[in-house]
């Protein structure tokens, strides 16, 4: 059977960077998410922002310690996640 | 965040003429000077600080837009100014487009989380198409600051 590709694939991530998710996070974010072929929103508090839109990733206003959810759907949506993730982990590379 | 919380209504410039990226920097500090939010004597210090942030990767995020900004001690408060360029300059954007819209900010450096909640509300706005297009438009201050308190009263953000 052919695969689908409907399945959403969710995690929660937190911002762990003192300084939150702000223009260079979100830039890099933003290039990382143009890396994969699949949907890739995050939401915090209702608000759902586009992964591959720095513009839309900082009307989030996440600073550090806000929990948000990504959500992958497509193709390589486990490998899209499992490298976001690790960014978030990795602070952004930021102190 | 609302524009009001941080923008200095004296400082707001319809009529940038610089064409390039340091001179633009340097003009939009100039009018925090002017405007009296920041001292003569710290200004080339501010624009140094701002090109540093520049070299890390272009504060140019599309749309026209770029939010050129810095953190430093002579500042208590986040504070900012908006300018227009009616040609657009070369501001090295992520989309290679030309820039013509500026929020120039400038943060205490141990505030973070204003400097998000600004960052925040410029980028609510620049999602709106017609404030983008307005702003681009705005022959005067005045208009600049018109459409500012707009988008405040409609963003309903503290």
């Amino acid at each position: 059977m052919e695969p689908t590709h409907t399945e959403v694939v969710s995690r929660d991530l937190t911002v762990q960077n003192p300084e939150g998710l702000h223009l260079r996070p979100a830039g890099k974010l933003a290039r990382l998410a143009t890396e994969y072929n699949c949907s890739l929103e995050l939401e915090r508090c209702g608000q759902v922002a586009d992964c591959r839109s720095m513009i839309s990733l900082m009307t989030l206003g996440a600073s550090q310690g806000s929990v948000l959810t990504l959500r992958a759907s497509g193709p390589d949506a486990d490998s899209a996640v499992e490298a976001i993730a690790r960014l978030f982990e990795s602070r952004f590379d930021e102190l | 965040m609302k524009f009001s919380a941080f923008i200095s209504p004296k400082a707001v410039k319809s009529d940038l003429g610089s064409s390039t990226k340091e001179e633009v920097i340097a003009e939009l500090v100039q009018t925090l000077v002017e405007a009296g939010e920041i001292l003569e004597k710290d200004r080339d210090d501010i624009i140094r600080a701002i090109m540093r942030r520049e070299e890390l990767g272009s504060t140019g995020i599309g749309r026209g837009v770029a939010v050129p900004h810095t953190k430093h001690p002579s500042v208590t408060k986040l504070i900012g100014t908006v300018g227009v360029s009616s040609t657009g300059l070369d501001f090295e954007s992520l989309d290679g487009q030309k820039a013509s819209l500026f929020f120039l900010l400038v943060s205490p450096p141990d505030r973070p989380g204003d400097h998000l909640r600004a960052l925040e509300n410029i980028s609510r706005q620049l999602r709106d198409d017609q404030f983008c297009k307005l702003l681009g438009q705005s022959k005067t201050a005045v208009d600049i600051l018109h459409l500012l308190e707009e988008a405040d009263r409609e963003s309903g953000a503290s």
